[in-house]
Formats: structure tokens, sequence, C-alpha cells
């Protein structure tokens, strides 16, 4: 059963990854990305880690897939359709993509993992734990730097797309 | 652990992933479009670290807590990406990479 649903949501994670990177309507490529991402969560329920895949349905596609669509409804006109990308761009990045997948699966392939038996599933409560404990593992200091750098960004955003130079008593604004 | 998968079955997946990510990279043209590979190619990374934790160290939870990283970091570049774009469309109303040459004068 989980083999079936493994294979499922490889295929879908495939066919919708080269769908969202090919499609030539914006707006159809930012919903191909939601169905990645949602089967991407997919597959962290099967490996067992329900926080990450709550995590990823709701900071991804609740958040920034609709910081996308809006961007996207901003900057363009719905029906737009994308340039064509000439053919020998393709065709190189085809060639480049193509070496760099054979190289990477060779490795993988050919390197004996010893996968261990003691599996446990990844629960919240030792989650939460170890990224407040500031003993020995814990990562308290990863988390503080990530919230400083989640209040630096909040800052920025508003600041950059604001537009306006902040600071200059004259208040003249960009041209 | 996935039942009756093995991690070679995975890995190639999000190998497939991130190079289906940097083809989109290497072939957009379009700065919203070039974001959305980059999301791609997060994701891919964020699933091999999950992935490496639950099956070759499931005694630690290094990978598990870092992919959280991973995601926080990817939202936040999407947010500041997203209004540099904006910010950028309103200079020179367009959002293509080779319009977007503000910086070099």
């Amino acid at each position: 059963m989980e083999r079936i649903l493994f294979y499922i949501f490889a295929v879908l994670i495939v066919i919708f990854a080269v769908a969202s990177v090919s499609s030539r309507k914006i707006l159809r490529a930012v919903i191909y990305l939601l169905i990645v991402l949602t089967a991407v969560s997919g597959l962290y329920f099967l490996i067992d880690y329900n926080f990450l895949a709550a995590i990823q349905l709701t900071v991804y596609g609740g958040g920034v897939i609709v910081l996308i669509i809006f961007s996207v409804l901003l900057v363009h006109h719905v029906e737009l359709e994308l340039e064509i990308t000439p053919l020998k761009t393709k065709i190189i990045a085809a060639a480049l993509v193509v070496a760099g997948l054979s190289i990477t699966l060779w490795a993988i392939l050919t390197y004996p993992f010893n996968t261990a038996n003691n599996y446990k599933s990844i629960e919240v409560d030792v989650i939460g734990e170890k990224l407040l404990s500031y003993g020995e593992g814990g990562f308290i200091l990863p988390f503080e730097v990530i919230s400083v750098l989640l209040f630096a960004i909040m800052v920025g955003a508003i600041v950059i797309a604001k537009g306006k130079k902040l600071g200059i008593k004259t208040g003249e604004k960009l041209e | 652990m996935i039942e009756g998968i093995s991690i070679y079955e995975i890995l190639t997946l999000t190998s497939i992933l991130f190079f289906i990510g940097v083809y989109g990279f290497f072939t957009r043209e379009n700065l919203i479009t070039i974001l959305m590979s980059i999301e791609l190619i997060l994701n891919a990374a964020a699933v091999n670290f999950v992935i490496i934790n639950t099956y070759l160290f499931p005694d630690f939870l290094q990978g598990a807590i870092f992919s959280i990283f991973i995601i926080a970091l990817a939202a936040a570049e999407t947010a500041l990406a997203i209004a540099i774009i904006i910010n950028l469309y309103k200079l020179v109303t367009s959002v293509e990479v080779r319009d977007t040459e503000t910086m070099k004068h």
C-alpha cells in the first residue's frame, strides 16, 4: 500500500515539476508548482514526519504559493504567455542537466548505504524540546538566528516594497 | 522509513526533482518563474535532509530539524524576492531577466 502511494506521489512530482518549468502560461505553472509541493508533503506523511508535512502544507501551499500568485497577478496580464526560450538554450540546458543527473545518480546508486533498522517516527514534542534546548545537541542557536533573520526579512521586505528612499528629509521619490 | 521503499528510490526521486529545478533555472527568462525553480531545488534538498536522517541515523534529529530551517529560509527568501520584483516592476515595468539592469549603472 505504502509502496503504491509512494509511486503515485513520485509520478505526480516528476510530471508536474516538468510541467511547472515548461508551461508557457505563468498562472498554470504556479498551480503545477502547488501540486508538486502538496505531493512532497505527502512524502513527508509517508515517512511519518507529520509535523513537517503540516509545515509544508501551511508555509508552501498556504504562504509561498499565495505570494507568488499575488505577484503574478500584480505584474502580468493573466492571459500573457511567456516568451519561447530559444531551442539552443533548451538543448544546452537539457544536456547539462542530464549530465549532472547521471553523475549524481551514479554516485548515489553505487554507494553502499548502511540503512539503520531501529526506526521510530519523529514526534512533535521531541522536535520542540530539541529546538529550545541549550544543552548537548540542542538547537537554540539556529532557532534564534532564524528568528532574527525573519525579523530582518520582514523589515527589509516592507522597506523595499515601499519603494521610497527612507531617511531622506526632502521626501523625494525614486523615479 | 517507508515500508518497502529503499533509500535509493527516494534519493533518485529527489535528484530528479532537483535537476528539473536546475533546468527551469537555466531556461526561464522571467524572474517569478526563476523563483519557482528555486523553490523546487530547495524542496528537493529538504526532502533529502529528512530521508537521510530517518534512513541512516534515526537516533539523531539534525536532518529533521534543519529541514524546518530550510523551509523557514525558503519562505523568507520568497517574501523578500517578491518585494524586490514588485519594486523593480515599478522602476522598469518588466520582470524579464534581460531588462533588469538598473543596478549596473
